[in-house]
């Protein structure tokens, strides 16, 4: 059985972001970077799925060099190989290019399983995993909660809103986009990112994949209206605390 | 400008969305055709226009493969130039299969309009991008209460039969609803909340004791709740609980969209948090720009002497 996580390199969300320059995206200058929270969750269960069945597992990111960090912490997370899609300019591509991309390296590999996020911290479109599956004709089962792998079928929980579920079952191939909370990621240990550095990585610029056109543009990104009449209660802390407190007696009647 | 808006339909009942997707065709001034998969003998939709109504005994719930392959088939009736789904469990799901069959770029959880492109957040609200699709046909999925009907939904539409033969690759085996455990924040009429910013397990002790001093309820948002530190009952967002107490006391969280959909009606919200920049400013009455762990512990202490 033949696997596949595609992970995504995405700066802190609590990072203070900029608008770049070319005001399409923000700054990506002095940011600290680290895997899409919803990829963690990919590729644990990948890597369950992988320690399961002994499936061959292959982790993907697309981006500039730095992004190599990231695909190394999926190998000392127990992926078997690493594929690097070099691409200086993937921050400005639309979700369908970058499914494009990943379809056509994905497309002649025969893949059972293919674990995506559900989306990307970022840029949140939740479209590009459902896009490779469309891609490679396969099916797709979004914001899973709960996977299980049993006598060759996948089931598996999705998360609706309002706290329901919903119980899918699909036969491979299939792809799975991951919801938070799916499993508990592993940390990779110390001798586990000693391992992962002899792991294969293989570059693939993408300049060597067939280009999609861009289904969207960008305009502008920036920073939203602040909503205004919010008070910033600031100083010291014991002052903040009285203050609250007499804001809550005169504007709330919960103190009553 | 022609639309074809996509409702939902889920155990056995038409979703209440189908009227913000009504608000956004409004306030674009479009024609709109609607396409819903249900049970033909149930409530429809309140609008006046085409409704293609596919029988859900034939098609199912959840069966996305199928239901593109229906709405393929509406897309050559209709000729719309926007297709319009709600940005949750089934939209965004469906929608990017019907955008890679059509070709047509997808613009994902759009809460805005401007000059005609649709805005949309980035980095869980604290960027917002505007964009416009390329090609001859855009699809849409609109943030869950960026848009709203000022009166409500009225009118009987012309229901037009969809039948089809698809066939669909996935298996939709059946539904598990939350347990409540004996809370309902959803009836809280105080609620402190914590979000990851409490640091460790250990500090959502002061948020439940903040919640007790002021008699109410301690909820979370879902980064918490995941990490197993407050039980899935108490969890406040689009995937748990929408709530509306009086006073909604916000601890370290930050604001993504899900957690805001679930507390925006709270009469009255506080937040803290050490990030003056949090989109949970964009919510709150007042913003206690402070450490909730030197905070919390004087306010229940100072409240209890009350």
């Amino acid at each position: 059985m033949k696997l596949l996580v595609c992970i995504k390199q995405v700066p802190d969300m609590e990072s203070k972001f900029k608008v770049g320059a070319e005001g399409l995206w923000y700054d990506r200058h002095d940011l600290a970077w680290l895997m899409n929270e919803y990829d963690e969750y990919g590729v644990e269960q990948a890597v369950q799925l992988k320690e399961q069945t002994g499936a061959d597992l292959t982790v993907l990111s697309i981006g500039p060099e730095q992004v190599k960090e990231t695909i190394k912490k999926a190998l000392a997370m127990g992926c078997d190989r690493g594929v690097h899609i070099v691409d200086d300019q993937a921050h400005l591509k639309d979700p369908f290019e970058i499914a494009s991309m990943i379809a056509e390296f994905a497309g002649d590999k025969g893949f059972d399983l293919i674990f995506t996020g559900m989306q990307s911290q970022d840029r949140g479109s939740a479209q590009v995993g459902v896009m490779v599956a469309e891609l490679l004709t396969i099916a797709a089962v979004t914001t899973v909660v709960d996977f299980a792998f049993v006598d060759g079928q996948v089931t598996v929980k999705r998360e609706l809103e309002g706290g329901v579920k919903a119980k899918v079952a699909s036969k491979l191939p299939v792809l799975i986009t991951c919801q938070l909370g799916l499993n508990a990621p592993r940390y990779p240990t110390l001798p586990n990112i000693m391992k992962a550095k002899k792991k294969e990585m293989l570059s693939l610029p993408a300049t060597d994949l067939r280009k999609a056109a861009a289904l969207q543009e960008t305009m502008k990104i920036e920073f939203p209206a602040k909503r205004s009449g919010g008070l910033f209660l600031e100083g010291e802390v014991a002052s903040i605390a009285d203050r609250l407190i007499r804001i809550l007696k005169e504007k709330t009647t919960v103190l009553a | 400008m022609k639309m074809l808006l996509v409702a939902e339909y889920r155990q056995g009942e038409l979703l209440e969305s189908y009227t913000e997707l009504l608000a956004f065709a409004g306030i674009m001034g479009a024609e709109s055709a609607m396409f819903l998969t249900a049970g033909t003998a149930g409530e429809l939709p309140k609008f006046s226009g085409r409704l293609y109504l596919a029988e859900v005994a034939e098609f199912g719930e959840y069966n996305p493969d199928v239901h593109k392959q229906l709405l393929l088939e509406v897309v050559e009736k209709e000729h719309p130039e926007m297709i319009v789904f709600s940005h949750s469990s089934y939209g965004w799901d469906l929608a990017p299969r019907l955008a890679v069959s059509l070709k047509a770029g997808q613009i994902s959880e759009v809460v805005a309009l401007q000059d005609g492109a649709l805005v949309a957040p980035v980095c869980n609200g604290k960027l917002r991008r505007t964009m416009k699709s390329r090609g001859r046909i855009t699809v849409v999925t609109l943030q869950a209460g960026a848009f709203g009907l000022a009166d409500a939904a009225v009118g009987v539409p012309t229901v037009i039969p969809v039948t089809g033969n698809a066939k669909g690759n996935i298996d939709l085996q059946g539904y598990e609803m939350a347990e409540h455990g004996g809370v309902d924040l959803s009836k809280a009429e105080i609620i402190v909340s914590a979000g990851r910013g409490v640091g460790k397990p250990e500090n959502i002790a002061l948020v439940a004791g903040l919640a007790k001093a002021l008699g109410g309820e301690y909820g979370a948002s879902r980064p918490v709740v995941d990490s197993l530190w407050v039980e899935h009952n108490r969890q406040v967002g689009t995937t748990g609980l929408t709530v509306s107490p009086k006073l909604y006391v916000a601890c370290g969280i930050s604001g993504a969209v899900q957690h805001l959909a679930g507390m925006k009606k709270s009469e009255f919200v506080v937040a803290i948090n050490t990030d003056k920049d949090a989109p949970i400013g964009d919510m709150a009455d007042v913003f206690a720009v402070a450490d909730l762990k030197q905070l919390l512990p004087l306010l229940i202490e100072k409240l209890q002497a009350l």
